[in-house]
């Protein structure tokens, strides 16, 4: 942990039965910037599931709007050791988005506008533990924070949490995404400390 | 005989690589191109890890994960890197 110290977000509050392990408080929402902040109109935005016969399902902003929509208070918390307890999203459950998609698959890819990818198993993202976010805070989701739209996956670490989502690959096999090919965890689970390979 | 060395014949050359300031060495893009000193390229500190970026097409050459344990480096981005010695 040379680069991000840990320590530096917030208070800790040991015994806190909702922080993991090795992780702290904090009030404030940082970002993580890993490149040029993306800026992606609604009239460009789609969103993608791909299967492995290569069937693609596809949705523009419009459309997707017009899906059932959740509103939900997750803890996220993220590998660089914050934690931020009770957030408030709004978005599409990835159980309503695969209703029509058939596969055989376990594995996704996630892929992002920008180029970023992070792999996740396909029963993290079903069974009510995963949205796809376009609302934080009843307020449109920021592009700094991912908007228009971003993957939620608040029971991992939150670099599986992909900004500016634009599709997910269905994969017979695992494989890791950007941060998981230099040294994060396949993975990822915050309450295993699952940091790194 | 066998027309290549071991790989721990390399620790010389590779060492006087890595003493030096590797900033100044000159690096070429693998996506554009572009070759020019690694302290001219776009340094993103405050992610999950170091990153570099070419400057002209913004794509990744260097990738640094200190993970406590282990230090990951991924040079992938860069097709050469070039060290002129004073
Ligand atoms: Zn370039």
């Amino acid at each position: 942990m040379g680069i991000v110290s840990p320590g530096f977000f917030g208070r800790r509050r040991q015994g806190d039965p909702a922080l993991p392990p090795g992780q702290y408080l904090t009030e404030s929402f940082p970002v993580l910037s890993a490149g040029p902040t993306p800026r992606i109109a609604p009239e460009e935005w789609e969103f993608t599931i791909t299967t492995e016969t290569g069937q693609v399902h596809r949705w523009s902003w419009d459309e997707f709007l017009a899906l059932k929509q959740d509103d939900v208070t997750q803890d996220i918390h993220c590998v660089t050791s914050w934690s931020k307890l009770g957030t408030s999203w709004r978005g599409v459950s990835l159980d309503t988005l695969f209703e029509s998609v058939e596969s055989d698959c376990e594995f996704t890819m996630a892929h992002s506008y920008g180029g970023y990818t992070t792999n996740v198993p396909l029963d993290d993202l079903l069974g009510g533990k995963a949205w796809i976010a376009h609302e934080f805070d009843g307020e449109a989701l920021e592009p700094a924070h991912g908007g228009p739209a971003r993957l939620l996956v608040p029971h991992l670490y939150f670099w599986k949490s992909a900004k500016w989502v634009r599709g997910l690959e269905l994969l017979r096999q695992d494989e890791p995404g950007f941060w998981e090919s230099n040294g994060y965890h396949m993975y990822g689970d915050p309450w295993r400390e699952e940091r790194y390979w | 005989m066998t027309d290549y060395l071991d790989g721990n014949a390399a620790a010389g050359p590779l060492s006087e690589f890595f003493a030096i300031d590797v900033t100044t060495a000159r690096g070429r893009c693998l996506h554009c191109g572009r070759t020019d000193a690694l302290a001219t390229a776009q340094l993103y500190p405050n992610s999950h890890g170091l990153l570099l970026r070419c400057p002209g097409c913004t794509e990744i050459l260097l990738r640094l994960v200190d993970t406590g344990d282990t230090v990951c480096l991924d040079l992938h981005g860069l097709s050469f890197v070039e060290l002129h010695r004073d």
